[in-house]
């Protein structure tokens, strides 16, 4: 099953280069693993939630509005997405996911992805 | 076979029920991978007991109902497979949980509570869920039993366990006990809800209390499977000897009308010798494996306490050396409130009263009823009435349980002093 890690971590515009150097490593050698294993699918960085956009369409009036969709302490900040056999598997990864990508620590929110039967 | 009456027949389906049902589901959810069909198949095959125990009650009743409700499983899965015949999309995951089914049916008879208990009690599910999944599968707990021992609305308890049992489903939560590596944390987990689950019942003394102390009995029931099936581990045993010994003073701990008895004013011939006994038994034999853990303390205290005849006779500088022991594990300040009230009582008052007021001042304690009520108790205990009541008072107004407002005015007024 394809489960997707969502990593959120607090926005700490003061970060260390040095520490922001580690993390990234720290993601290398996780992406290295999970691709020798044959489980990732996928996974990417985001930038920071200041540059995120909004669109909602109501009443097909489009209303476009700066910002994340929630100001949160932690940001969504990048993604992957490994398959697994099973939820403690998935767990056992994103507990070893470093989450400070965005300067200051943070967490993982595990969600699986749902299966669309194809038809024929 | 005599032809059993009706009462018989349903005596013995009810005791089945009882002993059997967790081992039954247990295994039912593993051939199926659903709790809901489980459930359903097994209350099919009691149902169906009923009637065919006309003819006689078989010999191994148990197997029979897990016999019978394998057969509504393939049942089921048959009728489902018809039903969605013309759902093409969804023909394949049907196809392939029905071959499943059948598949396992030829897998040996196997005890699956441990991978039940361990599935109920995962992490990921909702805590309340997992009481109340670990009560009904493994206790064979209704749920509206359930609700009403926990004083929530059977609705919304439901509701949670769909929400549950889907999250299982949805999320493949695994069913099976941990690998090694994840075992200590997982079990720890297990403890918790098991030992949650007795505490929700002993902190009841009042209202639906009969039904919550069931709660304690369950408890106790569900903490001997959980030892009868990882039979090594001295944490299950002292977890078992920890509610063993609590409950053994069950009925000296309130009067009639629900009043607080202390420890100290408990009368002792009242407390049940036989649980202390085996709880005495399991925290020696805990403590032999030479790997303590924190339930080993707390049981190691319980029967320290429960070993005294009267309140005089009890050891409290090896309580005090428990606590000490409790505090560098898990350090908490509750614990470190009863190891102050413990060395109070071993080394003096004046030293226990001035570790309490150092705790007091740089804790969440000065907050907690029961930081002054213990406060109150030694400045009792020391002759200085005056600031005792000043205690007594600031726990009065901290608290909002009413067997401990009226257990608090008792203290108040035999000092002499005025509730408000």
């Amino acid at each position: 099953m394809r489960y997707m890690m969502l990593i959120y971590s607090g926005e700490d515009d003061a970060a260390a280069p040095d520490d922001m150097r580690a993390v990234a490593e720290a993601h290398r050698s996780f992406m290295e693993e999970a691709r020798r294993l044959g489980i990732l699918v996928a996974g990417d960085p985001l930038q920071t939630s200041a540059t995120a956009t909004v669109v909602r369409v109501e009443q097909s009036k489009t209303l476009v509005t700066d910002g994340p969709y929630a100001e949160t302490k932690e940001q969504l900040a990048g993604y992957y997405i490994l398959d697994c056999r099973d939820l403690d598997e998935a767990l056992a990864w994103a507990a070893k996911i470093p989450t400070g990508c965005a300067g200051a620590a943070g967490c993982v929110e595990v969600r699986p992805l749902r299966e669309i039967p194809r038809n024929g | 076979m005599k032809s059993p009456g009706m009462d018989d027949r349903r005596a013995t389906i009810e005791s089945v029920f009882r002993s059997e049902s967790g081992r039954i589901i247990a295994g039912l959810i593993r051939v199926s991978r659903s709790f809901d069909l489980a459930e359903e198949a097994m209350q099919d095959a009691f149902a169906a007991a009923i009637v065919s125990w006309q003819e006689g009650i078989p010999e191994n009743p148990a197997a029979w109902i897990t016999a019978t409700a394998r057969r509504k499983l393939i049942d089921y899965a048959r009728r489902e497979r018809t039903r969605r015949n013309n759902e093409d999309q969804l023909l394949y995951e049907y196809e392939s949980r029905s071959c499943v089914i059948e598949e396992e049916m030829n897998r040996p008879f196997e005890d699956d509570r441990l991978s039940l208990i361990f599935t109920c009690c995962h992490p990921a599910i909702n805590m309340q869920a997992q009481i109340a999944l670990t009560l009904r599968t493994l206790g064979g707990l209704r749920t509206s039993e359930i609700a009403r021992a926990f004083l929530i609305p059977e609705a919304t308890l439901a509701q949670r366990l769909v929400r549950a049992q889907r999250k299982i489903q949805q999320a493949r939560i695994p069913y099976q006990v941990p690998d090694a590596r994840a075992l200590p944390e997982r079990l720890v987990a297990v403890q918790a809800v098991l030992y949650l689950i007795f505490n929700e019942g002993y902190a009841a003394s009042s209202g639906e209390s009969l039904v919550r102390s069931d709660l304690c009995a369950e408890a106790i029931r569900l903490a001997r499977t959980l030892l009868e099936l990882m039979p090594a581990n001295p944490e299950n045993m002292a977890l078992l000897a920890l509610m063993l010994l609590h409950d053994s003073r069950r009925d000296a701990r309130s009067t009639e009308n629900g009043e607080l008895v202390t420890l100290e004013e408990q009368d002792r011939s009242l407390w049940h010798q036989d649980q202390i006994a085996e709880g005495i038994r399991l925290v020696e034999r805990a403590l032999g494996r030479r790997n303590v853990g924190p339930y080993q303390l707390q049981a190691a205290i319980a029967a320290i306490h429960a070993e005294a005849s009267t309140p005089a006779e009890t050891d409290w500088k090896q309580i005090a050396a428990l606590y000490a022991l409790l505090e560098a594990g898990q350090g908490s300040p509750v614990i470190a409130l009863n190891h102050a009230v413990a060395l109070a009582m071993s080394e003096g008052l004046e030293r226990g009263l001035a570790l309490m007021d150092k705790l007091g001042a740089c804790s969440e304690l000065e907050s907690y009823h029961l930081f002054h009520a213990a406060r109150a108790d030694l400045l009792r205990r020391m002759g200085r009435t005056g600031e005792a009541l000043a205690s007594y008072g600031k726990a009065l107004t901290l608290t909002t349980n009413q067997v401990e407002i009226r257990y608090l005015g008792r203290r108040i007024a035999e000092l002499g002093g005025k509730a408000s």
